[in-house]
């Protein structure tokens, strides 16, 4: 008995073991292996219908896996309906009681405990609730009459009540504003730390995910493609999908010329060759894509320094903080160069037209698997 | 065009309209004005014979209207967790019955129930202890209920299927998420949610009922309906009561309705709260 809760509490707080799910014909979800650690934030990264959905339905038990075995809390719970599980989630569209007020939509779940906590102990839970999500005085209102940013508060309140093992999240901030869903994602992370829930995060918003995650799964077409925590991600993605995915990057098709340790030289299709930094093993000969992110690059006026590539500058994009230059140059084809805002004050703004030299620090370049 | 619209508006309401307002006629000539007066709604509802018919009619209507939100409401569930194909034979099914015009179902019912009652009473004779008398199965009321009953449980099945179909499905799965069993979420969430659906197919129901002649003109063997009291007094000529009596009927039978529609509107906007 005792043994048995010790070996629980070591284990993680959920666990994918191979699995998958198939609707008919259609993969959702194959062979997804990951555990998830109590208390970390985790993200499910990836584009529109990559499994990310399924793969958190599976853990709140809507869905049960058609081959391997989801765990919670140490135990298989393939077969273990929803109403049984300890987790809770925020849905997309929140999906909140429209019949009931704002207080007895985060009460629901309490009330659906067995024995049923006493009223005061429960408007106490729901007042509480509503304080930590900043909506004090609101449970008297219908759900119709709050703004979109305050449902999601609620959608959230309804969830963290109940105390959770595991709160699952899925893209709850999509229909949120840019300034409120930055507000949110602060707040989000907040009280993760403040009520240390493990919480399981579905995004397609890389930024998102990057901002607020300790670890983050990307996922292609249901499957894992890597998991890590940002800057894991950021310096050593796996592959040119994962690159994409994570911040932008330029991206210049080649074959490996040559490698020495950790590093490599690419020959691009032009004939031109780029060294770079290579996080996962290639061998000589085979085909990858050298990823050059486009705040690594330095733009200086005039032609031809030593080193650097010569460009001409294509188009320029104020974005504030940063300028964004679209670039051309003879070897390499267009790419995007990002200059920060007080560098492009030293140096002058270049205009269109205008010749240039491209440079990077060595090292900046990343040699990865083409897919 | 648009003056044909008017007439054919005019065709229609103009008798409707005759008939209330000569209804409110203090002489008894259908054929001039005489001025206002309630005194043929005081002799309408003083008249035994139709308190009489009109106590049959409410307790036929809200028998019937009762039953079929019971057994109408069951079917829909039954029907919205259906598999595609099979669910969309029983839709279309369903919208044929609301179809089939009253006298066909009236004619259908009568036959059906008169060769069920020639199979079941001798049976019941012969079963029936010898010291007693048999009952005899025959029309009357029971059948009119059930005639009625079974044509408003396809409105009612109509319209809380429209009602299953427009809630929103992840409002049963935040409710499993946040631990209630099935029979908790049904209790909680899906019958809050369907409950305008249901109060509006039995208010549509009743008024079905409450207004119907051609079906219980056919299976109400001698039990006399509102409607079928009307009729039989109209062959007496058209007086100012009965006039009275149809004003009264419409006003009950618009009332339910617009209170019905206005039911149905209300839980639209509540079911889109989410
Ligand atoms: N009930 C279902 N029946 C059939 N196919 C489904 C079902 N649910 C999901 N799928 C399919 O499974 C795949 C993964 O769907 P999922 O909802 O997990 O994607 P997602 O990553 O959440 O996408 P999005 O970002 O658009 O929400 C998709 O191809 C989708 O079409
Ligand atoms: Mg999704």
């Amino acid at each position: 008995m005792d043994e048995d809760r010790t070996t629980r509490a070591a284990a993680p707080i959920a666990e994918f073991r191979e699995a998958g799910k198939r609707y008919g014909s259609v993969v959702a979800a194959e062979a997804l292996s990951l555990a998830i650690a109590r208390g970390e934030f985790l993200s499910f990264l990836g584009p529109s219908g990559c499994g990310k959905t399924t793969a958190l339905r599976m853990l709140a038990g809507f869905e049960a896996p058609t081959s391997g075995q989801v765990l919670l809390d140490g135990r298989v719970v393939n077969d273990v309906p929803a109403y049984r599980r300890p987790v809770n989630m925020v849905f997309q569209h929140y999906a909140l009681f429209p019949h009931l007020t704002v207080a007895d939509n985060i009460a629901y779940g309490l009330r659906q405990r067995r024995p049923r906590p006493p009223a005061a102990e429960i408007a106490r839970a729901v007042d509480a609730a509503l304080e930590l999500v900043r909506l004090p005085g609101f449970g008297r209102r219908r759900i119709w009459e709050m703004s979109g940013g305050q449902q999601q508060r609620v959608a959230l309140a309804r969830a963290i009540v109940n105390r959770p093992k595991l709160l699952l999240l899925d893209e709850p901030l999509a229909a949120l504003d840019r300034k409120l869903r930055r507000d949110m994602q602060i707040e989000l992370q907040g009280l993760q730390r403040q009520l240390g829930i493990t919480f399981v995060l579905v995004t397609h918003d890389q930024e998102e995910a990057l901002s607020m995650s300790d670890r983050i799964c990307i996922l292609r077409a249901g499957r894992i493609v890597q998991v890590g925590g940002p800057r894991d991600l950021y310096d050593r993605p796996a592959n040119r999908y994962v690159a994409d995915f994570i911040g932008k990057s330029n991206f210049f098709e080649g074959r490996v010329a040559a490698t020495d340790g950790d590093r490599a030289t690419l020959t691009l299709a032009g004939g031109r060759s780029l060294d770079g930094r290579m996080p996962v093993p290639l061998q000589p000969g085979a085909a990858a894509t050298a990823s050059l992110r486009p705040e690594q690059i330095v733009l200086t006026r005039g032609p031809a320094a030593a080193g650097g590539v010569p460009v001409r500058v294509a188009n320029r994009i104020f974005l504030g903080e940063h300028t964004e230059y679209l670039v051309e140059s003879a070897g390499l084809g267009g790419f995007l160069v990002l200059v920060p805002r007080q560098a492009e004050a030293d140096a002058g703004a270049l205009e269109p037209g205008d010749l240039a030299t491209a440079h990077w620090p060595p090292g900046a370049a990343l040699i990865l698997k083409a897919d | 065009m648009r003056l044909y619209a008017l007439a054919v508006y005019l065709f229609l309401y103009i008798p409707i309209g005759v008939i209330a307002l000569f209804s409110f006629n203090a002489g008894r000539h259908a054929s001039q004005f005489q001025g206002f007066s309630l005194q043929w709604y005081g002799r309408a509802l003083a008249n035994p014979l139709v308190m009489e018919a009109l106590g049959t009619s409410l307790r036929v209507a809200f028998v019937a209207a009762l039953l079929a939100t019971l057994c109408g409401t069951a079917a829909a569930l039954a029907l919205s967790s259906l598999a595609g194909p099979l669910r969309r034979l029983f839709d279309a099914l369903i919208y044929v019955a609301v179809m089939i015009p009253g006298i066909v179902i009236g004619i259908a019912t009568l036959i059906a129930l008169v060769t069920l009652f020639d199979r079941v009473n001798p049976a019941l004779a012969v079963l029936w202890p010898a010291s007693g008398q048999a009952p005899q199965l025959g029309m009357g009321q029971a059948s009119l209920i059930a005639a009625h009953g079974l044509f408003a449980m396809a409105l009612v099945i109509l319209i809380v299927r429209a009602r299953i179909a427009g809630m929103d499905r992840s409002l049963i799965e935040a409710s499993a998420d946040l631990g209630a069993t099935p029979f908790g979420t049904f209790r909680q969430v899906t019958l809050p949610q369907i409950a305008p659906g249901i109060l509006a197919g039995f208010l549509l129901g009743f008024t079905f009922s409450f207004d119907d002649f051609i079906i219980a003109f056919f299976v109400a063997g001698s039990e006399t309906t509102l409607p079928v009291y009307v009729f039989s007094s109209i062959r007496r000529g058209v007086t100012p009561e009965i006039n009275a009596i149809g004003t009264m009927v419409l006003a009950v039978s618009l009332a339910l309705l617009i209170l019905a529609q206005a039911i149905l509107r209300r839980g639209r906007r509540q079911g889109s709260g989410g």
